[in-house]
């Protein structure tokens, strides 16, 4: 038998031009060749190619951001998914919602996609949390934290976008209540302070139907437009914006020394 | 790189002084042509974002128009409130025993809004329960101020006309103004 043949199925497979092409390097058998493997990899060089003991002691990081994370391409999976038969206007979105769960297979798959919304708020609460409490904020960490805060703004605004798409009373009125704040804007809502100041002669620059929340709402009053535009903020515009800064979140960990330790 | 062994290649010649060389750049000029690009990208980054965000105003809306013909004021009985514009229009048409005037169907305290609950002689938001007298005074509740009420006012036809741009408030004396009633 030659010595060739001899060759595991694992080792013929990391000589295959098809494995090199697309890993880059061979099966790693040294320590630098599996860092090499992580780092020439798109998805797996955000992560760090060696973990500290400590970084795995879920009691010191309760692994909210991985759980976040999780949360997030779950969200991805069964919203991309729910896409497929929601309509975004007044006359079909409620009864596809009502549609989604009692005619279409696998019902669940609103309840799922709403249950990991609700924990995705909590769970980037307590990641942010458990960051505060363990003191991992302070440099060389304050700008990871502060893309940290970026992105739970997102996730806040990610569920309140999401919130009106039933369009059912409930998010009418919350949306209704909740963009309401967007009138006190200074200078930019038409009851902020400082609004009154933008006007020519008695004309009002900053009134109902030119100032922040119309811009946000489409119109007057939360209705059709404002239906279509918080659908496209909800599945394109802020994941789109999140995942820019989760990419940046998770390189910035390794390069600010990996997951902060026990001190 | 020596200039002997290639004359006639252009050369990299910021802030060079070799006038002999046709394509050598005068330092002034290169700083005058830098500062043009830069204002020029300014200017078109600048003109982009703000035809991005012009782009979210939209010019025509779907929505009801901001004001509209009620009828005639015999049409409306004394001591009542009329909440046939409450849906489309967002108002009520309230007379008393001296007046008829439009009030806001938003709510002062977040912006729900409130029911005309007849038995009660009183407005009452479902959301945190602000109540309103039929004048629009708020008695109960969370809400913070009365309703307000919009402009009125008699057209060429004799009916009445609602103008729902210009707002009158309580809190300011705003019902003292005569656009914000009608005398009957």
């Amino acid at each position: 038998m030659d010595k060739k043949d001899s060759k595991s199925i694992l080792e013929k497979m990391g000589e295959s031009q098809v494995w090199k092409s697309i890993i880059r390097s061979g099966v790693p058998r040294t320590r630098r060749q599996r860092m090499h493997a992580i780092l020439g990899s798109v998805f797996l060089h955000l992560h760090p190619a060696r973990l500290p003991k400590h970084a795995v002691k879920v009691g010191y990081t309760w692994c909210m951001g991985g759980l976040s994370f999780f949360l997030f391409v779950n969200l991805t999976i069964t919203g991309i998914l729910l896409m497929f038969y929601y309509r975004p206007t007044v006359e079909y979105a409620f009864t596809d919602i009502i549609d989604l769960a009692e005619q279409v297979p696998l019902g669940i798959m609103r309840e799922l996609h709403r249950w990991a919304a609700h924990a995705m708020v909590l769970i980037v609460w307590l990641h942010m949390v458990r960051v505060f409490m363990t003191g991992s904020y302070k440099p060389p960490r304050e700008f990871n934290w502060s893309v940290g805060v970026l992105l739970m703004t997102l996730t806040l605004l990610l569920s309140f976008t999401g919130y009106l798409l039933p369009w059912d009373q409930l998010a009418i009125w919350a949306v209704t209540v909740g963009s309401n704040m967007a009138r006190a804007t200074p200078f930019l809502g038409h009851e902020g302070p400082g609004a009154a100041l933008l006007a020519i002669g008695d004309i009002n620059l900053v009134h109902v139907g030119s100032d922040v929340r119309f811009g946000l709402l489409g119109g007057r009053f939360v209705g059709e437009a404002t239906l279509l535009r918080f659908y496209v903020l909800h599945c394109i515009a802020i994941p789109f914006i999140a995942m820019i800064f989760m990419a940046v979140h998770f390189w910035r960990i390794r390069k600010d020394g990996g997951i902060s330790g026990p001190l | 790189m020596s200039e002997t062994k290639t004359p006639d290649a252009p050369r990299a010649a910021v802030g060079s002084t070799n006038k002999d060389n046709d394509n050598s750049i005068e330092r002034r000029s290169f700083f005058s042509w830098l500062a043009i690009g830069w204002f020029g990208f300014a200017a078109a980054t600048g003109g982009f974002f703000t035809v991005m965000i012009r782009f979210l105003f939209p010019n025509v809306l779907f929505e009801p128009p901001q004001s509209f013909k009620i009828g005639f004021p015999e049409e409306f009985s004394p001591n009542s409130v009329d909440i046939r514009f409450k849906k489309e229009f967002n108002a009520w048409i309230v007379r008393d025993d001296e007046s008829i005037f439009a009030l806001s169907t938003v709510c002062t305290h977040l912006g729900c809004t409130p029911n005309w609950l007849t038995t009660d002689n009183k407005f009452k938001c479902p959301c945190h329960g602000s109540g309103f007298r039929m004048t629009g005074i708020n008695f109960e509740g969370p809400a913070p101020r009365p309703l307000e009420r919009f402009k009125i006012g008699i057209s060429d036809d004799g009916q009445i006309l609602v103008d729902k741009t210009k707002s009158y408030k309580w809190e300011k004396g705003e019902w003292e103004n005569k656009d914000s009633f009608l005398k009957v």
